[in-house]
């Protein structure tokens, strides 16, 4: 995957109401058998929409009209549960590939797999979620811009602000979301803080062979 | 001004203050397990990059593999392939790989206790969010997607945002027949589900202390049920006790120096906590969940809440439930008819979770009840061991449990151990998610072994305390 700047997001919207939705349902467990993570965006919300088609209901993500959307908004506490990083890899293959997500506030695990597959995560106050919800359910061809620069979300003629860790900002307009080369560029602080540390010798038999060899 | 353990152990490994404000931290033991690192190992191999500290690494097989026999290959190819694909990968990069051949094999936070891997003042990561069960022996230990575990792979350490710290301290003692399993689900109650986002829980207080190493993995491995990455507990004796001898402890005087190390990581008594909670161990009874969060939960002989005596914004979530379990608002969850017992995982599948249900069925004389499939997996290899050399199984299959292989099993249901439709499980996993135990429809209640068991010779959810006269 390669690096690049995530500063402005403009898509439609996709709405997804309810708190506390976790990664089992983002992805269930048996699509986590692979390898890859190749082919997992069609069963993004399997069972839920399965469900709903079974009541006649629709899924937002069944949705006709939403399909072409980029940016999903949600409620509470979004991608709780388990740290499948299968979960975002779902959405960013749902569709034309989700970008960000809108929401009243993430589980840790979920939020840091989100700046890993490069896809923002906005914080907005409990109002600002309902009034992008009802927006979009109200108009599907509404247009949405979130905006990293300005941490502001654009629908319409509305504006409203949301939060970010400044980190995560900071990777995404910087396009340095991809941390494995940052974090081995500074490969002899890595081994200079291990042999600052004690127990990093500990696994180690006195004659110097690593403990690791020794049979439980 | 004292310091927490969270901050002297963050501290003591942080690498550098990256240009996006996140801390480096290196990490001390790496975890890994068939579903969350073949993709890394693949991005690796995109890249032309190695492992930097194979000898911090350690593998083992749990999600994927079946519990009725661990021969191979196993029947479901795609489980064979990832398992072949973490063959291969620790093969080539020269990871220790805790196989079932050689016996060393389990749930990940299992083994790695059991091996004395988990250690005080380290920092753990491992591609699984109840990775917060090694915090039980002071070390800070976070659960990580595939990308990081590239990361750590890659390079030994993490982009990491240092956490704020909570102290929930649970006071006075508990009453009889009341686990560790009710504790962190009362926490979690009390808390919320997502009360923990930006904490690490230090769980502290006099039922604490006075806890197992066990039960102590217990409380902190569903700290993420509460919101919180990490929970720990200050070690001490207990945790000493538990290490010394283990094979991948220090020995003799290396002991001893390790000790004091650790010692001296405690959180200090003048330290700042970000938040502090108290909870008194008296008010704690066996808990039931009813619901699809681990949060909502009650005590065995309540009633289920009406939508009113929530907040406006979580009613949404209580109807999803009553829907969804098929309960309604003021129902007994006492008498809910289960189909399924499962007692096992990383939450409750070692050896003292499965001595006490041991003592609690041989002392009722029940059997399992005909409807009723109960499975027994133990967390381990050597946890199954440990108990076929104390005639654990023959006890357990007389009384109609089914006594399987080591494995996570149907805690999420990765292997062939599933729920059938709607299905009502009693378990003593972690997560009652919708669909969570194998079937889109099936149903769990999460509870204490104890209660698992009281289910499984009633066939009804039933209070452990008055089947087993405890008091």
């Amino acid at each position: 995957m390669e690096d690049v700047k995530r500063i402005v997001i403009r898509s439609r919207g996709v709405p997804l109401r309810g708190n506390d939705i976790d990664t089992d349902r983002i992805i269930p467990a048996r699509y986590l058998k692979t390898v890859v993570f190749d082919g997992l965006g069609v069963h993004a919300f399997e069972d839920d929409r399965a469900q709903l088609r079974a009541a006649g209901k629709t899924h937002p993500f069944d949705d006709a009209r939403y399909t072409a959307a980029r940016i999903l908004v949600v409620n509470r506490n979004f991608g709780c549960g388990s740290s499948r990083e299968h979960a975002p890899q779902a959405l960013i293959r749902w569709s034309r590939g989700l970008q960000a997500i809108v929401g009243e506030s993430f589980a840790e695990i979920f939020q840091g797999n989100c700046v890993a597959t490069g896809m923002p995560c906005a914080v907005v106050d409990s109002p600002v979620a309902e009034a992008l919800l009802a927006g979009i359910e109200k108009d599907p061809s509404l247009e949405l811009q979130v905006d990293l620069q300005t941490l502001t979300i654009s629908a319409g003629p509305h504006r409203y602000a949301f939060s970010m860790p400044e980190g995560a900002r900071r990777q995404f307009m910087e396009g340095r979301w991809d941390s494995t080369a940052e974090l081995l560029a500074g490969k002899d602080q890595i081994l200079a803080t291990a042999a600052r540390i004690p127990y990093f010798s500990a696994y180690a038999a006195d004659d110097g062979t690593p403990r690791v060899e020794r049979t439980l | 001004m004292g310091q927490t353990l969270y901050e002297k152990v963050f501290d003591r490994h942080v690498v550098a203050k990256l240009p996006s404000g996140q801390y480096q931290l290196l990490i001390g033991l790496h975890l890994i397990h068939e579903v969350t690192s073949p993709q890394a190992f693949s991005m690796l191999d995109g890249r032309g990059l190695g492992v930097l500290m194979p000898e911090r690494t350690f593998a083992t097989v749990d999600h994927i593999i079946p519990t009725t026999s661990q021969l191979r290959p196993y029947s479901d190819s795609l489980a064979e392939e990832m398992m072949a694909f973490l063959e291969r990968n620790v093969k080539k990069h020269g990871i220790r790989f805790l196989s079932p051949a050689r016996g060393e094999q389990g749930i990940v936070h299992v083994i790695g206790p059991e091996a004395g891997l988990t250690q005080p003042g380290s920092t753990i990561a491992c591609g699984d969010s109840h990775t917060s069960t090694h915090g039980a022996f002071g070390a800070i230990a976070l659960g990580i997607g595939t990308s990081q575990v590239r990361d750590v792979l890659a390079s030994q350490t993490l982009a990491i945002d240092k956490l704020k710290v909570r102290r929930i301290e649970v006071t006075g003692s508990l009453r009889p027949g009341v686990y560790a399993k009710d504790v962190t689900l009362h926490v979690i109650g009390k808390l919320g589900v997502n009360g923990g986002v930006g904490f690490a829980y230090e769980y502290a207080g006099s039922v604490i202390e006075r806890m197992t190493m066990d039960e102590r993995m217990t409380v902190c491995n569903m700290s993420i049920e509460g919101g919180a990455r990490c929970g720990y507990v200050n070690p001490d004796e207990t945790t000493y006790r538990y290490l010394e001898g283990r094979p991948f402890t220090p020995k003799g005087e290396a002991w001893q120096r390790a000790v004091a190390d650790w010692q001296s990581l405690r959180s200090d008594s003048d330290a700042r906590y970000d938040d502090t909670v108290t909870l008194r161990g008296e008010e704690i009874e066996p808990i039931v969940t009813w619901g699809i969060t681990p949060g909502q939960s009650i005590g065995v002989n309540g009633t289920i809440p009406r939508e009113a005596d929530f907040p406006v914004n979580e009613r949404g979530i209580v109807r999803e439930a009553y829907e969804y379990m098929s309960l309604q608002a003021g129902q007994k969850i006492r008498g809910t008819k289960v189909d399924v017992a499962f007692i096992g995982s990383c939450t409750n599948g070692r050896l003292s979770d499965f001595e006490e249900v041991v003592r609690l069925v041989r002392g009722a004389g029940l059997t399992v009840r005909p409807h009723v499939r109960a499975l027994v997996v133990p967390g381990s290899q050597a946890v199954r061991r440990a108990m076929i050399e104390k005639g654990y199984d023959q006890i357990l299959i007389a009384a109609g449990f089914e006594f399987r292989e080591a494995g996570c099993s149907m805690c999420l249901a990765m292997n062939p151990d599933k729920l059938q439709g709607r299905e009502v499980c009693a378990s003593s996993s972690n997560r009652n998610f919708k669909g969570r135990q194998g079937s889109p429809t099936g149903r769990t209640l999460l509870m204490s072994p104890a209660m698992v068991a009281a289910a499984a010779l009633t066939g009804e959810v039933t209070d452990a305390r008055e089947l087993f006269h405890v008091s």
